[in-house]
């Protein structure tokens, strides 16, 4: 994996002295809390409803067993013992103080870590395929473009005051494992019919109060273009996105009230002069990338047989455990999805277990998915059981990923100022109803999340059954939304009829899934039957 | 009334009036003018010969079009000043500097110490933009 020379290091050792000079001007008074709010935005550093938030930024979600290690350190050190995995690959701290968010910051950048440009109306971390470098399907490693796209969109000095945030992800498979099509820019590396390698760019999808699944802006555009066109892409946006109304603010509505066609025609008029300004890193520096993602040693001779005589050691590898492009290895995911837990939380002594493993077992190379667990990308199947066995003492071995209770879920109204429910309570009471493992995989792959807000951080919206909480006359009230999806069939959920309590949405989800066992046919999930037999079962289930 | 308008360049200022942009079709002859955001800078390639400042409005700082319109001046071949003006703060002073602007006319005065210090935030860029600066990918591969 990719790892910092000289030059990286000197641009977050560079950060690390600005933002402490920003909070010390801020606690002597001579910054504003105004003027300091989007100067801390940008390093990560919210003001939520108990206490200050650091959201930590892991490029592509890859990092090492140092890395993850810090993380935990930081957890006990600054935090209360534990921490969060966001759908962004990233980390969330919520228990922090203003005054040690510099010394925070420090013990990041020892370890090539960082929170820039984690919040604000700014180009965010880029997300990517969470098995990027180890799928079976693979056409190209996505990450050496998520990191030349990271460093071309740090400090980035043209596009630091968007109309609103900005988020890239980048896949290499025809597979969509990073909901690629709900971002503002999506990427996709695909090949043409020579055989040449291209990225295909898809703008103006995202979620929030206005979900749209973004079109196809350019089909196939040479790699060494990649920045000039992001570039271009950019500046169109940040001239004319609509900065009247934070809630059309985003690039969504751009490429909408514009059409896909007017968008196009601007970012190519644009793009054409950007390319006489040498913008483009040159061939070299992308071979440079490349050569620090290429294969670790995989050993050629590494057995493909798993001994799978235990039976819960089975339930977990039939689950949790996938396809490897090398023969005789695999790709693990850790559950941070306990029963009755908090999806995405893990303890700090869970953390540095975690960094242990990977580093023993996985070639020390860890993945945060956005589905909020981790990923333990390069694992040989012959070492399954002895991981299985340590992250099973350890609550980290739930084999439930994909099924009802791998839920995706925001911090919600127990943490966040935007909230307008509590989506972990809910999270909660789900997982614990459904906690029989034998019916949840009877139930098969459903994939449920659930959002606090409009905003959509817990991507109700791409749920095969979405959860949107909202504020109903004071009250916490809970929509229930079908027929979402994220990956490569796309599809935006329809909420199916007025919304609940919380034990009430428990309940009609549990209709629901009644419904389905009823309804199923032959090697259908959820949102097959759902897509076939459409709502009015359903509905008729739980409000009949 | 104190000046605090700081200027990097070693030409004079100019003291021509500024025209607002939306007025420049009047003003054949006018040689200052001033952009507010929405304006599009484009407007201003034919004439770019015959400006010697170009003043870009930031009624709020956080109001990011004027760096579009600054850069996208310089990478068309404008020399003469770029100035910004309004709700210019000193953590934005860097950014500024990288687009293209070589003078500022802050709400609220700041030091030339301070914008000297500031344009030096970044040891390294990773981006080539319109300064000059050599990105951190030309540095690694000569």
């Amino acid at each position: 994996m990719y790892q910092y020379d000289t030059h990286d290091q000197a641009m977050v050792d560079a950060r690390v002295a600005e933002y402490s000079d920003q909070v010390a001007r801020r606690l002597a008074g001579t910054l504003t809390e105004d003027q300091f709010r989007p100067l801390r935005l940008k390093n990560g550093l919210y003001l939520q409803l108990h206490a200050y938030m650091l959201r930590v930024a892991i490029p592509y979600g890859t990092l090492d067993s140092r890395q993850m290690r810090m993380l935990g350190d930081i957890a006990d050190k600054y935090d209360r013992g534990y921490a969060h995995f966001t759908t962004r690959q990233n980390i969330q701290y919520n228990w922090i103080t203003l005054e040690d968010s510099p010394a925070i910051l420090a013990d990041l950048a020892s370890v090539g870590m960082h929170a820039i440009q984690t919040s604000g109306n700014c180009i965010r971390n880029t997300t990517a395929d969470h098995f990027a470098g180890a799928a079976a399907d693979e056409i190209e490693d996505p990450r050496p473009y998520a990191e030349l796209l990271r460093q071309w969109s740090t400090f980035h000095p043209e596009f630091d005051y968007l109309p609103r945030k900005f988020k890239v992800a980048i896949i290499g498979s025809e597979t969509d494992r990073a909901a690629m099509k709900l971002h503002d820019i999506g990427i996709q590396v695909v090949r043409n019919e020579a055989g040449e390698t291209g990225l295909r760019f898809y703008v103006g999808g995202g979620m929030g109060r206005t979900p749209m699944i973004a079109p196809v802006i350019r089909d196939f555009l040479p790699p060494l273009q990649m920045i000039s066109y992001l570039e271009a892409c950019l500046r169109v946006y940040n001239q004319h996105g609509r900065r009247d109304n934070k809630y059309k603010a985003r690039i969504k509505i751009l490429v909408h009230e514009l059409g896909a066609d007017e968008y196009r025609r601007q970012v190519e008029e644009e793009f054409a002069h950007v390319l006489t300004l040498a913008l483009e890193p040159p061939p070299a520096e992308l071979e440079r990338i490349k050569a620090q993602f290429a294969d670790p040693g995989f050993d050629p001779a590494a057995p493909d047989a798993i001994d799978l005589s235990d039976p819960d050691f089975k339930l977990w590898v039939d689950q949790n455990v996938h396809a490897h492009k090398v023969p005789g290895y695999a790709i693990v995911t850790v559950s941070l999805k306990p029963t009755g837990g908090i999806p995405g939380d893990a303890s700090a002594d869970q953390i540095r277990l975690i960094a242990d493993i990977g580093r023993d077992y996985s070639f020390d190379e860890l993945r945060v998915s956005h589905a909020q667990n981790i990923v333990l990308p390069h694992v040989k199947k012959a070492d399954l059981y002895a991981i299985w066995q340590k992250l099973d003492a350890a609550g980290l071995a739930t084999p439930n990923l994909d099924l009802i209770s791998d839920i995706i879920a925001c911090p919600g109204l127990d943490y966040c100022s935007l909230a307008n429910a509590r989506s972990i309570p809910v999270a909660q009471k789900i997982a614990t109803r459904f906690a029989d493992i034998g019916r949840q995989h009877e139930l098969g792959e459903l994939k449920l999340k659930i959002s606090g807000c409009i905003n959509a951080c817990g991507h109700h919206h791409a749920g095969h059954i979405g959860i949107l909480g909202v504020d109903r006359k004071g009250l916490e009230n809970y929509q229930l939304l079908f027929g979402g999806s994220e990956g490569a069939d796309t599809s935006l959920g329809t909420i199916i009829g007025p919304g609940f309590t919380e034990d009430g949405v428990v309940d009609a989800i549990e209709k629901a899934t009644d419904v389905y066992l009823a309804q199923r046919e032959e090697g259908e999930r959820f949102l097959d039957t759902y897509r076939r037999i459409g709502t009015a079962p359903f509905k008729e289930a739980i409000y009949g | 009334m104190v000046d605090t308008l700081i200027r990097l360049r070693d030409d004079a200022a100019s003291t021509a009036p500024v025209v607002p942009f939306a007025d420049l079709g009047e003003a054949s002859n006018a040689t200052a003018v001033r952009l507010s955001p929405g304006d599009d800078a484009r407007a201003l390639l034919p004439l770019l010969d015959r400006l010697e400042l170009v003043e870009v409005a930031f009624p709020a700082y956080t109001d990011g079009r004027g760096y579009s319109s600054a850069r996208f001046l310089r990478e068309h071949g404008y020399t003469g000043e770029l100035r910004a003006v309004g709700d210019v703060l000193i953590d934005q002073i860097s950014h500024y500097h990288r687009v293209g602007f070589d003078a500022f006319l802050p709400n609220q005065p700041i030091t030339r110490e301070a914008v000297d210090k500031a344009i030096h935030t970044w040891p390294e860029v990773y981006q080539r933009t319109v300064d000059g600066r050599q990105p951190i990918w030309a540095l690694r591969h000569g």
